[in-house]
């Protein structure tokens, strides 16, 4: 193949006009942004700048969504970060984050390796592969529910077969969190893994091909070259991962309703519960703001740290 | 000056979708009036699944009577029910009318959210309600909401298990001892059959707590009592059960209505229900019948009530009490309540009432009647959900074994406690 066939014709400069001078900072330019811009200003506005605002005031207030609210400043943060069950709830989210995180990602990467390889029936696997990231998680958790259903879940039913007997799973305070973690993981590995294939791909063959003619193993390979220049998609995935993390809800409130004994009730459901069981919304706005407080950290620290690990081929 | 008036144009544009959306929603909570007529929305939640046809035989009577209402009924599932109500009010699309149970009601009544119903009453004739009912809806002196039902909690058992088993039925004599014992019999975990089904929850131990002879409350209600000797013997009673002569929570998983489902499949003795479930046990393939619960130092069954109320935001408070009257006191709706054994109409006409031990099944209605001879009124504070939410997970704990019954009792107090300071 020659080189000179790969670079592409530079396209025929189009002719310069000086009747209507087009400068990139110009009204006319700014109107067509904006113009383009407003059909998801819109929405954006309406479903998510509005109620944050409105989410905020309400914060401020103590409201059970039925009487007037009442006005009580930040007595809402206040009650929040003494309150025992806040803490629990934070702690939780943070345990399934250390758990989650880790199984997704390093669950991803292996199946992106491995479907990145010439196979049969790649792109099918591909495809089965991400089928439950497109699947309602109402779904999802309920098969997994059943899956993992202490007395009759065929889970525990094959560990039976070899003699062991299986975890009281979503029933035993100390195996819910990980049961919780299982079913994420295994519905989200799709998702990793199609970002991680892409990043892959983009990575160009002549680095791999130069490494093996200096004599390179196939683990130094993975580690020096394709792990430094799939940064970019990792840190993507990470940066969406911890978020997802930290907005965990659909799976805990259908597996475990926060049970048992409150072991997995994490933020979020601790956000719908003051709300529409305890008729709370204030504080539940104050706890709102506080992860997103939290959220908001966590990836601007993340944003900071990618210069000393992001490698940009 | 083309370009200026392209983006005005598209900004009103914008301005005018936001608006027609938030009209939008706002236009299903007013009552739209087309030739005079008048849309009157009811919200329940005791009548799917078993009634519905029920409730709209007393609709449709009522719009015979008031041709210009139209009565447009919602519905949702009790577990749901509280939270989509308090979303509706709090959206401003509440309801014109909707029920309301009597744990519910003081939230509801004190938030200023309910119509008082004198105002806009077509007249004050209240000697057809059972009057202790009618004082239950009563707060600060004012009618807040007219009783439309009550119910009880009575023991369902399966005839033919007994029978079978060679133990003898049920009795109204029967202590907590008697019960346990024929629960032991009875189970065959084999079979998948078990003896005995009582939810460890907040509902079961207020009332079994009163039939060990404690309280709840403290009298001025402001500390809680429960964690007494009674208290543990309620709570062991309850927990004792699990795992014994009653599914576990894993067994359990979670599935909605087991207990029903068990029952019905003919592979639960005995079942502590409500009498809401005599429509839904017609034509199960088993002899079954009901007794009055079995006490322990003293008798005490559950009465729940459900009333009527309307918004006080309703742009239609005259018809909205003709509506709340007409299903609470009307010969029409007493009738159809008794005929479905749609729990029971709260009137004080007893000629009425008689008429609900006409049916055949269960052969001993009148235990419904003798249930009420002793009542337990559940305990009612400002922040009831939390309230039923600790005790219930206490609870729990000690049927699956975390805690003792003592601890869980002490941790549930604490809390209790903290609600209430």
């Amino acid at each position: 193949m020659s080189v000179r066939q790969a670079i592409p014709q530079a396209p025929p400069k189009a002719p310069v006009t000086h009747a209507r001078p087009r400068r990139r900072g110009g009204w006319r330019y700014a109107g067509t942004v904006a113009l383009f811009l407003l059909p998801s200003l819109v929405p954006l506005t309406l479903y998510t700048l509005i109620p944050m605002v409105g989410s905020f005031w309400t914060s401020l207030h103590e409201w059970d969504l039925i009487t007037e609210m009442r006005w009580v400043g930040l007595g809402n943060y206040i009650e929040l970060v003494g309150d025992p069950d806040t803490r629990a709830a934070f702690l939780h989210t943070l345990y399934f984050i250390a758990g989650y995180l880790p199984l997704v990602y390093l669950g991803g990467l292996g199946l992106a390796v491995l479907l990145n390889r010439a196979m049969p029936a790649r792109g099918l696997l591909r495809g089965v592969y991400f089928l439950p990231v497109i699947t309602s998680w109402v779904v999802v958790a309920l098969m997994w529910k059943w899956l993992l259903n202490p007395a009759s879940g065929i889970v525990n039913w094959a560990l039976g077969l070899v003699g062991v007997s299986g975890p009281g799973w979503w029933t035993d305070p100390d195996w819910a969190m990980p049961s919780i973690i299982l079913a994420s993981a295994w519905k989200d590995l799709g998702f990793v893994m199609i970002i991680l294939l892409a990043g892959l791909q983009a990575i160009p063959r002549e680095y791999q091909e130069a490494a093996m003619v200096d004599g390179a193993t196939a683990w130094r390979r993975f580690r020096h070259i394709t792990l430094p220049l799939l940064s970019p998609s990792t840190f993507f995935v990470v940066v969406i991962s911890l978020i997802n993390g930290f907005q965990v809800f659909d799976q805990v409130q259908i597996m475990t309703g926060g049970g048992p004994g409150g072991a997995t009730q994490v933020v979020v459901s601790q956000i719908y519960d003051l709300t529409f069981r305890y008729g709370r919304a204030g504080a539940a706005s104050a706890l709102s703001w506080l992860l997103f407080a939290l959220v908001l950290l966590v990836t601007i620290v993340q944003i900071r740290g990618q210069k000393r690990w992001v490698t940009y081929g | 000056m083309s370009r200026h008036i392209k983006i005005t144009a598209a900004v009103a544009a914008a301005a005018l979708l936001a608006t027609a959306c938030s009209q939008g929603s706002a236009t299903r909570g007013t009552t739209a009036e087309a030739g005079g007529k008048v849309t009157l929305r009811y919200f329940t939640f005791s009548a799917a699944p078993d009634h519905v046809k029920d409730l709209d035989t007393i609709e449709k009577a009522f719009e015979k009577e008031n041709p210009n209402v139209d009565v447009v009924v919602e519905t949702a599932p009790f577990d749901q029910y509280f939270t989509k109500l308090q979303t509706s009010i709090a959206g401003g699309t509440a309801p014109d009318t909707f029920e309301l149970n009597y744990e519910n009601f003081v939230t509801y009544a004190s938030a200023g959210s309910l119509l008082d119903l004198a105002t806009v009453a077509g007249d004050n004739d209240t000697s057809v309600y059972a009057q202790e009912s009618l004082n239950a809806f009563k707060r600060d002196g004012k009618q807040y909401a007219l009783p439309a039902s009550f119910s009880t909690v009575v023991l369902f058992y399966n005839k033919d298990l007994f029978d079978k088993a060679g133990v003898p039925v049920p009795t109204a004599d029967w202590t907590w001892a008697d019960e346990q014992a024929a629960a032991e019999k009875l189970t065959d975990k084999k079979k998948g059959v078990y003896g005995d089904f009582q939810p460890v929850q907040f509902f079961e131990f207020y009332k079994t707590l009163k039939q060990a002879g404690g309280e709840f409350l403290s009298a001025d209600g402001k500390k809680s009592a429960f964690n007494s000797p009674q208290g543990v013997k309620a709570a062991t009673w309850l927990v004792s059960k699990v795992g014994k002569t009653m599914p576990t929570e894993a067994e359990v998983g979670g599935t909605a209505d087991y207990d029903t489902n068990l029952f019905k499949s003919g592979k639960l003795a005995m079942w502590h229900n409500g009498i809401w479930q005599f429509a839904g046990l017609k034509d199960v393939p088993f002899e079954w019948d009901v007794v009055v619960e079995p006490g322990d130092a003293a008798k005490a069954s559950a009465v729940f009530h459900n009333a009527v109320a309307a918004s006080s935001t309703t742009k239609h408070g005259k018809e909205a009490w003709a509506w709340a009257r007409f299903l609470s006191a009307s010969g029409t709706a007493a009738t159809t309540r008794i005929r479905s054994s749609w729990e029971l109409p709260p009137v004080s006409d007893q000629q009425v009432l008689s008429g609900y031990l006409k049916d055949p099944k269960p052969a001993n209605r009148q235990a419904v009647f003798d249930s009420l001879q002793a009542i337990a009124l559940p305990p009612v504070i400002k922040r009831q959900q939390e309230m039923q939410d600790a005790v219930t997970k206490e609870l729990s704990e000690a049927a699956a074994g975390r805690k003792s019954v003592e601890e869980a009792l002490k941790a549930a107090a604490t809390e209790v406690d903290a609600l209430l300071g």
